[in-house]
């Protein structure tokens, strides 16, 4: 059988690849890529060996920050991001989750002061493996992965 | 010494020894004025009579004036005011803030907006770190010690932040203990998992005759109704989780009955003339405890002992 892409290539940019088809929204969320006004294409319940169904986001001539990419880790660890330089893939990058969470998800405990007034959350992470635990610096009450929401970007 | 005292865990082993050997030197000598002049801030954006009095009382015996308000009716609060610009006002005119706040997390966010000293006099159902300090400071004076005691807590070891607290403070001191409650109030699994992972023992079990004859400390704590979806198993509870004289029959000589109070009925009122009795000078114990939180934090160090 003819292989063929099914998310068209890019010239020069960045590829997200193996997403869990049902953590696609929230990475583009948490990305922030609804802002973006660069050419962006995705698919959505490929599929894949791996995952079963995957997700695969290509954005043209954008580059992430450690940093900012690392955030995805959260929800969606397995995702591997290629760097595009001319329709070749020259980096390769695995994500990392960070040690800290500033903003993006909210906190779990309704009675933290995070969730009635304005203050950015933040979590220290507790890789406890395979899942992610995140201990809020406020109310150092824990958010696991079950109860994960995030802040909406939009 | 870190700046604010949020929680028990901003305090190490040696600040804890520390403020208690103050303590000491507070209750040998209550009337030291070393904060003449200062301004003590005593904010409480729910009531709490009795943390509020104790803090007042040991602000006031060193001798420092106190602002503050004792519920959010007639402030800006009630106007809406966010708790940033109320702490950024607050701070502006006192030298050190005692805030207690339905939030929790408030008082960790408080001290990053503050440009003064914070004391958290509890944030909801997150931290109460004076009480655990006076807590200590009651066993270490009652025991001599601190060091291998066995210690009983009993009621509600879910949701109660007092019990949480004192048992990571204590696991400082090679401590063993029982825990006494309920299935719906047993100590929640994380803190289990954080003696088993310093290899301090613990036992359980929901009947209170079991661990009282081998303890040195009984610390009682109250069984709230609102906990209980039941409301036929809270008045079951709370009749069986009740300590009275003739249980106490055959302890340890030296065992004191701890309670932070207010208590309904988890203490028969016959044990309150028993020299195990120790809830009432506990909360005495406070205030000079506080005093040298209060001290502490401000950097006062050359006390009378």
């Amino acid at each position: 059988m003819e292989k063929q892409l099914k998310v068209s290539a890019i010239k020069d940019g960045t590829v997200l690849d193996h997403i869990p088809s049902d953590q696609l929204f929230k990475v583009i969320d948490i990305l922030g890529l609804q802002k973006s006004s660069n050419q962006i294409t995705f698919g959505f319940n490929l599929d894949s060996k791996l995952l079963g169904k995957k997700a695969i986001i290509k954005i043209a001539d954008t580059y992430f920050e450690a940093d900012d990419i690392n955030r995805i880790a959260l929800i969606a660890p397995q995702t591997k991001i290629n760097i595009i330089h001319d329709f070749e893939v020259v980096e390769k990058r695995v994500l990392s989750v960070p040690s800290t969470i500033k903003g993006i998800v909210k906190c779990m405990n309704p009675m933290c002061i995070t969730n009635h007034q304005a203050v950015e959350t933040l979590f220290s992470t507790i890789l406890d493996s395979p899942d992610i635990k995140l201990h809020c610096h406020f109310c150092e009450k824990i958010t696991d992965r079950d109860n994960l929401k995030i802040i909406s970007n939009s | 010494m870190p700046k604010h005292l949020i929680s028990i865990h901003d305090f190490t082993c040696d600040d804890i020894l520390k403020t208690l050997e103050m303590a000491k030197g507070f209750e040998n000598n209550p009337y030291q004025p070393f904060l003449k002049g200062k301004i003590v801030a005593s904010i409480f954006f729910e009531p709490s009579t009795r943390t509020r009095l104790s803090f007042e009382t040991a602000a006031n015996r060193l001798g420092a004036r106190i602002i503050g308000f004792s519920d959010v009716d007639s402030t800006s609060i009630s106007k809406g005011e966010s708790l940033k610009d109320t702490i950024k006002m607050v701070s502006n005119y006192s030298d050190l803030i005692i805030m207690r706040h339905p939030l929790e997390g408030s008082a960790r966010y408080a001290s990053e907006v503050s440009s003064v000293p914070v004391i958290n006099a509890g944030d909801g159902a997150n931290q109460h770190p004076t009480q655990t300090l006076l807590d200590l400071y009651s066993i270490l004076k009652t025991q001599g010690k601190l060091d291998g005691l066995r210690i009983n807590m009993v009621g509600d070891l879910k949701y109660g932040r007092t019990v949480h607290s004192l048992m990571q403070a204590m696991s400082f001191f090679n401590p063993s203990f029982v825990f006494t409650s309920p299935e719906e109030l047993k100590m929640p699994k994380e803190y289990k998992d954080y003696l088993i992972a310093k290899g301090i023992p613990f036992t359980e079990t929901k009947n209170l005759n079991e661990g009282l004859n081998d303890a040195d400390i009984i610390y009682m704590t109250r069984v709230q109704k609102e906990r209980f979806t039941d409301p036929i198993e809270y008045e079951r509870v709370k009749n069986i989780y009740s300590l009275n004289l003739s249980m106490i029959s055959n302890c340890k000589p030296n065992m004191k009955i701890l309670h932070p109070l207010p208590r309904i009925n988890e203490i028969s009122q016959d044990v309150d003339n028993s020299s195990h009795a120790y809830y009432f000078e506990q909360a005495e114990n406070g205030v000079y405890t506080r005093m040298a939180i209060i001290s502490k934090l401000l950097e006062i160090d050359n006390l009378t002992k």
